[in-house]
């Protein structure tokens, strides 16, 4: 089954963390990236901050789209980043990711999505 | 087919369904590849099957009875979907299921359960699911039991059933360091399921209580090297001991305190030390046998008295370091207080209050130790937020009684 993980942080919390720390955790997503990339169907990718994101969103009253500056929620957590990757079922999805080197820095997530399978319907 | 008239009441009925639906959905489920259609089909099967058998009595071979109508159902649901017809031509469900690939495991239902149980589905997911999926009880059996209104009930298990497909919720034991974790989630679902009903005066929170053990032993039978799987059903049992004491004439709860202890069941007491004797052989203490060893602390007291409070003080000390969770440390507390009184307890328990401000049994222990310490005032008023914070109707009473005679 093919899942997209995306990375989530909290940019609040990201300030609290040294710089040295911040460099050791990202050697380590080479690291982990090399280590499970024969079930990367898609590396994917990582994103800048929320602060250059643009959102484009639905305007019932007018009928064209609105264009506004930020993320299209107002959540505390940001996607900074996603992957998809094909593996058997959710347990070896969650095995995965629980080795994500960023789950040891405080506010981070990983969303599993399983995509929807166009050719099962 | 050839009935047996028999007058079986319907606790009787659940009783042979559960011992069969479970193994039939495993079955079905391994033969299908899909565990939405093989567990729909069961539960109808058993709704035709109660029926049936109400009317006619329980056939001579009522899981051959329940396995053929499951898979007569699931045909009709396959056909419903398009994309499965071919699979519903090919299969003749009159044939004999041995014709099947063998089973993994020793009990079909163990990795099954797992799924029902597994984390990235909420708790009470997990609990609607069990009960339906591995024991056999209907929609509305379930929503009785947990209060709930059916339709939520049924909209409760059609999403949990849609995260397991879509999600990708696998139905295997898991392994190696896995393992312990996550038997540690279906242990919990057992337990939940077990107090849902223990404290229900009625029929069907007996039952729920009953079904709960009949799940520990399934797990403890099937994983015999899972020292907590024997823990948690030592416990249970325990607990079923002093059933027909807890509560009176009218239904009303009767606290251990005020139990008549020569009711309660020597034989299950047994039964239950000798689940704890295979715990602790194994060698791996955790949260579930020393609640076990706790209760059967209690289960060897001739009396009230004659409770062996620093025994069951030093068991909660090592409790605690499996599970710090704020309800151990209530109840940490209250056998503190019987060994050393009320004011060390209620220090204690303010330390876990703002924790445990919702629940009600935080605020029954605190009137208690308030009643003690001659504080009737804020005794009475800590009654009344835990008469406010429970359903429970027999709580309800025991409270009201409290708030009726001023001590």
């Amino acid at each position: 089954m093919k899942y997209v993980l995306m990375y989530t942080n909290r940019p609040d919390l990201d300030s609290a963390v040294p710089e040295e720390r911040r460099a050791e955790v990202y050697q380590a997503i080479y690291g982990w990236f090399e280590k499970h990339g024969a079930v990367m169907s898609n590396p994917g990718a990582e994103l800048q901050g929320p602060e250059t994101a643009t959102s484009v969103k639905s305007s019932p009253n007018r009928g064209e789209p609105v264009v506004v500056d930020g993320p299209f929620s107002e959540a505390k957590e940001n996607v900074g980043g996603f992957s998809i990757i094909d593996v058997p079922d959710l347990d070896a999805a969650i095995a995965i990711v629980k080795e994500w080197p960023s789950l040891l820095l405080p506010g981070v997530a990983v969303e599993i999505r399983p995509i929807v399978d166009h050719g099962e319907m | 087919m050839t009935a047996e008239p028999l007058a079986a009441e319907d606790a009787a009925l659940a009783r042979i369904v559960r011992r069969e639906a479970g193994l039939i959905v495993a079955q079905l489920q391994r033969r299908l590849g899909n565990f939405d259609i093989a567990e729909e089909a069961v539960q109808e099967a058993i709704i035709i099957a109660l029926r049936t058998w109400r009317r006619d009595g329980v056939p001579a071979n009522p899981g051959g009875w329940l396995s053929l109508a499951a898979r007569r159902r699931a045909i009709d649901l396959l056909r419903k979907r398009s994309r499965e017809v071919r699979l519903a031509d090919e299969w003749d469900p009159d044939a004999t299921p041995a014709e099947d690939a063998p089973a993994r495991t020793s009990d079909e239902r163990l990795p099954m359960l797992f799924g029902c149980c597994h984390p990235a589905l909420s708790v009470e997911a997990r609990l609607a699911l069990t009960l339906r999926a591995v024991v056999g009880m209907t929609t509305p059996q379930i929503a009785s039991a947990f209060l709930v209104p059916e339709p939520t009930m049924a909209q409760r298990l059609v999403r949990a059933k849609r995260k397991i497909t879509n999600a990708g919720i696998p139905f295997t034991i898991p392994e190696d360091s896995d393992l312990a974790p996550r038997l540690d989630d279906v242990l919990t679902v057992i337990y939940l399921s077990y107090n849902a009903g223990y404290l229900e005066p009625s029929e069907s929170g007996r039952e729920l209580s009953d079904d709960a053990i009949w799940l520990a032993e399934l797990v403890a039978r099937a994983l015999p090297d899972q020292a907590e799987a024997w823990g948690l059903l030592a416990l249970l049992t325990f607990l079923y001991s002093r059933t027909v004491s807890r509560f009176d004439d009218q239904g009303r709860l009767v606290l251990l305190e005020d139990q008549d202890r020569t009711r309660w069941d020597e034989v299950a007491i047994s039964r239950a030390d000798g689940y704890l004797a295979t715990a602790a052989a194994l060698g791996h203490p955790g949260r579930f046998q020393l609640q076990a060893a706790i209760a059967g602390c209690h289960a060897t007291a001739a009396t009230w008295e004659e409770t062996d409070w620093l025994q069951i003080l030093t068991l909660y000390d090592l409790l605690l370091r499996y599970d710090s969770s704020p309800v151990i440390k209530l109840n940490h507390a209250i056998a503190l207080s019987h060994l050393k009184g009320p004011e060390p307890a209620l220090a204690a328990v303010d330390q876990i209050a703002d924790r445990l401000n919702e629940y009600h049994l935080l605020h029954a222990t605190r009137a208690q130790l308030l009643t003690q310490l001659g504080d009737h005032a804020a005794a009475r008023y800590a009654n009344e937020r835990a008469l406010a914070l429970t359903n429970n109707p027999a709580e309800q009473q025991l409270l009201r009684s409290r708030l009726e005679v001023p001590e």
